[in-house]
């Protein structure tokens, strides 16, 4: 004892010593382990702090049913593996091949403990610098101009040991279960210790209080054995199918709804808890009361004294007595953590769970502060999937090239093309891109447009909800203009009480797309970066300030972008529009034809044929044209006229349509008038 | 005929003066007072004089002197002198004597007496001038009553000159003040006829005639021979002034249609001159005879209103759209000319009837056009692919390529397959991607020639497929050609993708650029195009680089240069001991290039000095240039890099010897041209017949010799047919061209390459159809006033701004194009089919 004593008090007297890093992270769940590969990727010094003995410590306990509810889709038919991530909500993002899930589970809902088991694999396989049984119990700031942010982050471990880092991520996830405070909440168990075997509540009656994935999983895992469940919370039931939310009730849970409304004895109501009261009579049966009648009742009367609704209203919905309530609420954000100088506030309504932060993941009370993963979510709370693996693996890959090109210079990625390749390389990332997909309306492709719009810049899913800074954040320049991409469900098409099956519900036609109401790409243009006070005004439900011109394509059955008509047409002539240029592809012999002919030419010949890189086309296509009447043979028109012999369509002519045209003659004209 | 004499004194600007100073100039003492014995004997003969006789001034006359006094300043400058006779009180002469003659004045020519006016008719200063000169014209114009006097008139001058008719409601007036003025001057070239009786107005066309407005009509009898129809008649549409009048006549005057050979912008005719537009009825020679007919026509229309010009495009150098069949000049300074596209003759006459119009039609027709556009819409036009790769592709899309040739590579067996083989050539594409599905289609065909050759080996990647493997070998654009040669690093293919140039890359680069030579028989080998065997089916100039053992340093850069120009071209190098041979054979020093055109026939030696590797490509490049070469599509590029204007001879099939040989001399006899000799072969690039279609419309005949400068101005210049192509001929062609001497036939369009076709404005469909839809709120508008919203590209900003309150109100009042925006929900609802929830 005495020597534990002087340990500890050793490093009392030590505390100045801290142990330093550029990079904290709290927790080794899966956005820190995701941060940490990022990092260390970059070659940079951090470390990641974990209380448990090993990662993913909440999955070791959740859910307690075992069933992830995120999808592990192993064919998609598709050997694109940027392209599956869309169908993978499981896997961290990383270089190594293995570290893919459905290498771990190959159920569709797989096992809880296939999580934790690829947590582990992940940090150990990529040898990630994790602190086990590391419970950081406070964290503090230190002024320091010399720090990157002014401050040091200091914190304090169950052992006392003090830390000191530059840059904190904060990638705690929301483990604190919520709980409500009512008369007889006592009674009440808790979704964290509940058992989960189904012979304890065979033929009893049970109570549950919550309407998420939690309540539904648990109530899914007992329906057999008890008399009837009923649920209560105060909102009514949000299907993910009908929000396209992921955290809204998922259908492999939502077994109690067919029992409710298939008239066998289960149901759900609506109230609010807080409002609510139990009271356990004497044969240990549970009754509901309300939290009114309790402040009315005579403190010195027993328990027969105590008014239940029955008593009045005598066909009360929950009049039966219960054997069990259970709390199934969900969980918070740890705030009691962090030193009040940090100021990391709760949200506000039902973001009150999540930490406030801005668009860009750092505090909104600390510079230097970034939150990852599940506590994350209020950016996109209800709306996308940074609560979840498959978003926040995105998002914090996002914050990591936010960092890198604030602290170390190095500007955010990207790749510069000629702009022939303007309309590829759309198609290509809406087609294959999963951080555009998964996270939707949140994470965007940036397009900035170079001098003369004769090449671009493409920045692959920065978060759009910091467009306006975009300059400063990723140390790329803007001043010609961008496009950006981005993934959108119509608007009005989803949500709790929409019928998201009605007929006709589906758009066809590109000249229609922008009534899709299915996930589909949206382009953006803007002829200067917005501002931060038009993007604070821009309309609800729309991620964006109002574009110079927007475009959308149109959704598609297949999530398959590549129709030549459908999908890449409608889009180049948008493009062409916002440009003022022709991006049309020509064979060599019509940039022959133009290099003769004309000053000036298009992008596609003066970017390929002049550079000897012409399409000379084979044979065969060059008929084709020909027969599409796009381009013109002149070995058959030397004796049949202007005309190609195959036009079947004239107006299609329009490639040539400005050469070679004689003068009207007008002679016509006036001999018709003079007669 | 000395006041006829007089009268031609008047010109124009004394006209102009003596107009404009009417109303200002007062009477400034150029009323004489005479006696009566002074008078009559300052009377000369031919001389008029207008004299008034006064006993005393009587209250009565006293307005009607100053106006006499008023018109003398008017009536002097026709040479008329205006008198006032004092009579004295005994004189009862014809003149003073009686009450009655005082009332009255009189017109003398000399000493006759021409007319004698009652004062009353003289009530003004119109009057008293326009009497007065219709008195002194009695002859110059003829009054007549009935429409049989004036066809009798009108007869009579036909076919020697012309007539103006005017009517005037009433003699006396300033209209017929203005028509005698007119008549004074111009009385000796044209017949004045007068009338005032309104029903010949009637009779001469004019159906509903304004009886109480004047009227002149100029009618061209000179040129009229047929003595039943009426002469053609232009009138006059502005009011009847004297100024009005003499730039009417001056326009008749005018020639109908000017031809013009120079510069429209530098034209200046009467009619601008005059304030009134220029027409250019833009010619070619082919249709010269039926545009002069066209602007003749069009001339006779704009009598008095525009000119009209006849430009011949094949001599000036117009800079401008070849369908530009009209050009139009305004009179006011710095308004560029307008070339137009139009259709109808009438459409020229209304372009300038009615100047603001002028604009109007344009924006019809923008109107128009903008109409065809939704019809284009409603017709899905913008739904027709009109990019000719993409079409083209896929109309061939359901070919099964032959692709066994080709090894599919994928993650699992790409690295592999590059270990495996000595060489491999990896086409990157992606399925979905024209261009990319376009080259495999040729990759098929270079994997078909290419068939059983050792130690090649074709494969494919298609990065839709396999996105890892492309970002790894660092593929960014569609398609991609990389060749991977087991232990050294990945050539990239930047060629034409065309199979003959992909093929013999590919050939090229098995052999090793530069290629170490070790004897010498197989440096002549080389040099005769024999040695390597594998080269030997290849057309080419081989390069030979001739070093001593001393001259490591340019041979390091040689075979640099050798690296980057791998596949291209040929490259041997020789640095035996005995390279000295060579070098003595070839009259070269080490280190040295030799150059072997056409198997060996003619070597050249050049001289490598210290050059940079960048350098010395650049150089063997350019060495490697044909002096005359035939054009292709696929060489063009390469000369195009030179940036000198083109001197092409377009040939159907090959040049003839004779203009082959003129041309090469041409081209060899200066070695450091600024420009490029060469011919085309119409049969081998059909092409090039689009390119004279371009120029002169129709094919011209062959053999045709072209200048033209494609890097500057973009003049077309056409080597005389007549002249034989000699060197000497061209020569002094060539010199002309300099000298500016010749005219362009041609000029390439400078037009930017703009969207071919409008985009689906979809910002405005939302705002049409979901009107409440808070696309930019009101705050915004409240708080930045000034900042509107952005125009989008090609897109009417007016239409997309957001409307107020009420104008919102009012378009869903108003039916028709604002409810466009829900027909696409409607429509789409009618074509269930195209809905995939439906299968």
């Amino acid at each position: 004892l005495g020597l534990a004593l002087y340990a500890s008090s050793l490093c009392v007297v030590s505390g100045a010593a801290f142990l330093y890093h550029d990079y904290c992270i709290i927790g080794a769940g899966p956005s820190g382990l995701q941060a940490a590969y990022f990092l260390q990727q970059a070659g940079r010094d951090y470390v990641v702090f974990e209380r448990s003995h090993a990662p993913g410590s909440f999955f070791a306990l959740y859910p307690r049913h075992r069933k992830l509810i995120s999808i592990n889709k192993r064919y998609t038919g598709k050997s694109n593996a940027e392209f599956n991530l869309r169908h993978d909500w499981n896997s961290l993002l990383s270089h190594d091949r293995r570290l893919l899930f459905r290498r771990y589970s190959r159920d569709f809902f797989p096992d809880a403990d296939a999580m934790v088991r690829y947590l582990e694999d992940f940090a150990s396989l990529l040898k990630l610098r994790v602190q086990y049984n590391t419970a950081i119990v406070h964290v503090t700031l230190e002024r320091d101009e010399q720090a990157w942010n002014g401050h040091y982050f200091l914190l304090t471990d169950q052992d006392r040991q003090n830390y000191k880092c530059s840059s904190l991520l904060v990638a705690t996830g929301t483990w604190v279960p919520n709980v409500v405070n009512f008369p007889g909440s006592e009674y009440v168990e808790g979704y964290e210790t509940v058992s989960i075997n189904p012979e304890d509540f065979a033929g009893q009656t049970v109570l549950i209080l919550g309407r998420g994935n939690s309540a539904f999983e648990t109530a899914e895992n007992i329906l057999g054995v008890t008399n009837f469940i009923h649920m209560v919370s105060r909102s009514r039931v949000r299907l993910s199918w009908a929000t396209h939310y992921v955290g809204d009730l998922r259908a492999i849970n939502n077994g109690l709804l067919d029992t409710y409304q298939l008239k066998s004895l289960d149901g759900l109501l609506e109230g609010n808890l807080e409002d609510l009261a139990i009271i356990k009579d004497k044969k240990g049966k549970l009754h509901i009361t309300l939290r009114f009648y309790l402040e009315n009742r005579n403190i010195s009367a027993g328990i027969e004294s105590i008014t239940l609704p029955q008593d009045e209203l005598d066909n009360f919905a929950t009049r039966a007595p219960y054997d069990r309530v259970i709390r199934c609420l969900g969980w918070k954000f740890d705030f009691s953590i962090y030193n009040r100088s940090l100021r990391v506030m709760p949200g506000k309504g039902n973001k009150k769970k999540y930490p406030q932060i801005k668009p860009s993941y750092e505090s909104r009370g600390t510079r230097g502060l970034f939150v990852l993963g599940t506590a994350s979510h209020s950016v996109d709370f209800r709306k996308s999937a940074g609560g979840f693996i498959h978003g926040f693996r995105y998002t914090t890959r996002a914050v990591h090239r936010l960092l890198e090109n604030r602290h170390h210079g190095v500007p955010w990625p990207s790749t510069v093309y000629p702009i022939t390749q303007l309309t590829n390389s759309i198609i290509k990332r809406v087609n294959e891109a999963s951080g555009l997909y998964q996270m939707f309306s949140v994470l965007a492709d940036i397009i900035l447009l170079r001098e003369n719009a004769t090449a671009f810049e493409y920045l692959e899913e920065y978060p759009v909800g910091v467009l306006a800074e975009l300059e400063m954040q990723t140390g790329r320049k803007a001043p010609n203009g961008l496009f950006v991409i981005i993934m959108e469900y119509g608007r009005n098409f989803s949500g709790a009480d929409k019928d998201v099956f009605y007929y006709n519900r589906a758009v066809g036609e590109a000249q229609h797309a922008w009534q899709s109401n299915f996930l589909h790409p949206v382009i953006y243009y803007y002829k200067r970066l917005p501002t931060e006070r038009e993007m604070r005004l821009r309309p609800p439900d729309w991620p964006l300030p109002r574009p110079d011109a927007i475009h959308h394509i149109v959704e598609d059955f297949l999530t398959d972008w590549t129709a030549p008509n459908a999908h890449i047409l409608p889009l180049r002539r948008f493009l062409e529009n916002c440009l003022g240029t022709d991006l049309r592809n020509f064979f060599a012999e019509s940039c022959f034809l133009f290099a003769f002919t004309r000053q000036k030419l298009p992008p596609f010949c003066q970017q390929g044929y002049v550079r000897m890189q012409g399409l000379v086309g084979s044979e065969g296509l060059r008929r084709h044209a020909v027969e599409a009447g796009l381009l013109e043979d002149y070995t058959l028109t030397d004796f049949s006229g202007d005309r190609p012999p195959d036009s079947h369509e004239g107006s299609q002519d329009q490639l040539l349509r400005d050469h070679a045209i004689p003068v009207r003659p007008l002679q016509h004209l006036v001999n018709a008038k003079d007669e | 005929m000395s006041a006829q004499r007089d009268r031609w004194v008047s010109s124009l600007s004394f006209l102009l003066f003596c107009a404009s100073s009417i109303p200002t100039q007062g009477s400034a003492r150029l009323l004489q007072e005479l006696s009566p014995q002074q008078y009559f004997s300052s009377l000369q003969a031919g001389r008029a004089s207008l004299a008034y006789f006064s006993r005393n001034v009587s209250p009565g006359a006293q307005p009607f002197l100053e106006q006499i006094e008023n018109s003398a300043e008017a009536l002097q400058d026709y040479g008329i002198s205006v008198v006032k006779v004092n009579c004295p009180k005994e004189d009862v002469s014809r003149y003073c004597g009686k009450e009655n003659a005082l009332k009255k004045a009189y017109l003398f020519r000399g000493n006759v007496l021409i007319r004698e006016f009652p004062t009353d008719a003289l009530f003004d200063v119109n009057s008293i001038v326009a009497n007065v000169l219709f008195a002194l014209l009695f002859n110059e114009v003829k009054y007549v009553e009935t429409l049989a006097d004036l066809q009798n008139v009108e007869n009579a001058l036909k076919g020697r000159s012309n007539m103006v008719f005017a009517y005037v409601p009433a003699t006396g007036t300033a209209e017929h003040r203005a028509v005698m003025e007119a008549a004074f001057v111009y009385g000796t070239v044209h017949q004045f006829v007068l009338t005032t009786e309104a029903t010949l107005l009637k009779d001469t066309g004019n159906d509903e005639p304004d009886v109480s407005s004047a009227w002149l009509l100029f009618c061209h009898c000179q040129q009229a021979t047929d003595l039943a129809q009426p002469c053609r008649r232009t009138a006059m549409g502005q009011a009847l002034t004297m100024l009005n009048i003499h730039r009417h006549l001056k326009l008749m005057g005018a020639p109908l249609v000017t031809e013009v050979a120079e510069d429209p912008e530098k034209v200046s005719t009467i009619h601008l001159q005059l304030g009134l537009p220029l027409v250019f009825i833009l010619s070619q020679k082919e249709t010269y005879e039926a545009d002069r007919r066209t602007a003749e026509f069009v001339a006779w229309q704009l009598l008095g209103k525009a000119g009209v010009a006849l430009l011949s495009r094949d001599l000036v150098d117009l800079n401008i759209l070849l369908r530009a069949n009209v050009a139009l000049k305004t009179p006011d300074e710095g308004v560029p000319i307008k070339y137009l596209v139009l259709e109808d003759t009438d459409e020229v006459i209304t372009l300038v009837e009615d100047k603001n119009k002028v604009e109007q039609i344009q924006e019809d027709e923008e109107d128009e056009e903008e109409e065809e556009d939704d019809d284009e819409k409603e017709n899905n036009n913008q739904d027709i692919q009109d990019d000719q790769v993409v079409e083209a592709v896929s109309r061939d899309k359901k070919r099964e390529l032959p692709l066994e040739q080709i090894l599919v590579l994928t993650e699992e067996n790409f690295c592999s397959a590059l270990s495996e083989n000595a060489r491999t050539v990896v086409l990157f594409y992606a399925s979905w991607e024209a261009v990319s599905l376009a080259v495999l289609r040729s990759y098929t065909e270079v994997a078909d020639d290419l068939k059983g050759t050792q130690g090649v080996v074709l494969s494919r990647v298609n990065c839709w497929d396999w996105p890892g493997i492309c970002t790894k070998e660092n593929v960014t654009q569609f398609p991609t050609i990389k060749i991977y040669k087991k232990g050294e690093r990945s050539v990239i293919y930047n060629g034409m993708w065309g199979t003959e140039e992909l093929t013999s890359f590919i050939m090229m680069s098995r052999v090793p650029c530069p290629l170490k030579l070790t004897t010498i028989d197989e440096a002549e080998g080389y040099l005769r195009g024999e040695f390597p065997f594998e080269l030997s089916s290849y057309h080419h100039t081989s390069l030979l680089g001739l070093f001593s053992t001393a001259t490591s340093e340019a041979r390091e850069a040689f075979e640099e240069a050798g690296s980057i120009l791998s596949g291209h071209v040929t490259m041997g190098m020789y640095f035996e001991d005995d390279a000295l041979a060579l070098s003595r054979k070839y009259a070269v020093s080490p280190p040295a290039l030799l150059l072997a055109r056409s198997g060996g026939r003619s070597v050249e030696g050049i001289a490598l000095s210290k050059q940079s590797v960048l350098d010395m490509v650049q150089m063997i490049r350019y060495e490697l240039l044909d002096i005359f070469p035939e054009i292709t599509v696929q060489n063009l590029p390469r000369y195009l890099e030179l940036r000198k204007p083109f001197l092409i001879l377009f040939s159907d099939g090959d040049i003839g010897q004779r203009e082959s040989k003129e041309m090469l001399k041409l081209a060899k006899g200066r070695p450091q041209q600024a420009f490029v000799a060469c011919w085309l072969n119409l049969k081998k690039t059909p092409v090039g017949r689009g390119v004279l279609k371009a120029y002169f419309a129709t094919v011209p005949s062959l053999p045709v010799l072209i200048w033209v400068n494609l890097h500057a101005e973009g003049q077309v210049f056409k080597f005389p047919s007549e002249e034989s192509i000699t060197e000497t001929n061209i020569l002094s062609w060539l010199e002309k061209l300099k000298a500016g001497l010749e005219i362009p036939s041609s000029t390439l369009s400078e037009d930017e390459w703009k969207p071919p076709l409008p985009a689906y404005d979809f910002l405005q469909m939302m705002e049409t159809a979901v009107p409440e839809l808070p696309l930019h709120t009101a705050h915004r508008h409240r708080d930045t006033p000034t900042q509107h919203p952005p125009e989008s590209p090609g897109g009417d900003i007016a239409v997309r701004e957001e409307p107020s309150q009420e104008s919102k109100a009012e378009k869903i009042g108003s039916p028709g194009r604002d409810l466009r925006g829900t027909a696409p929900r409607l429509a789409a609802r009618e074509k269930q089919g195209k809905r995939h929830s439906e299968l």
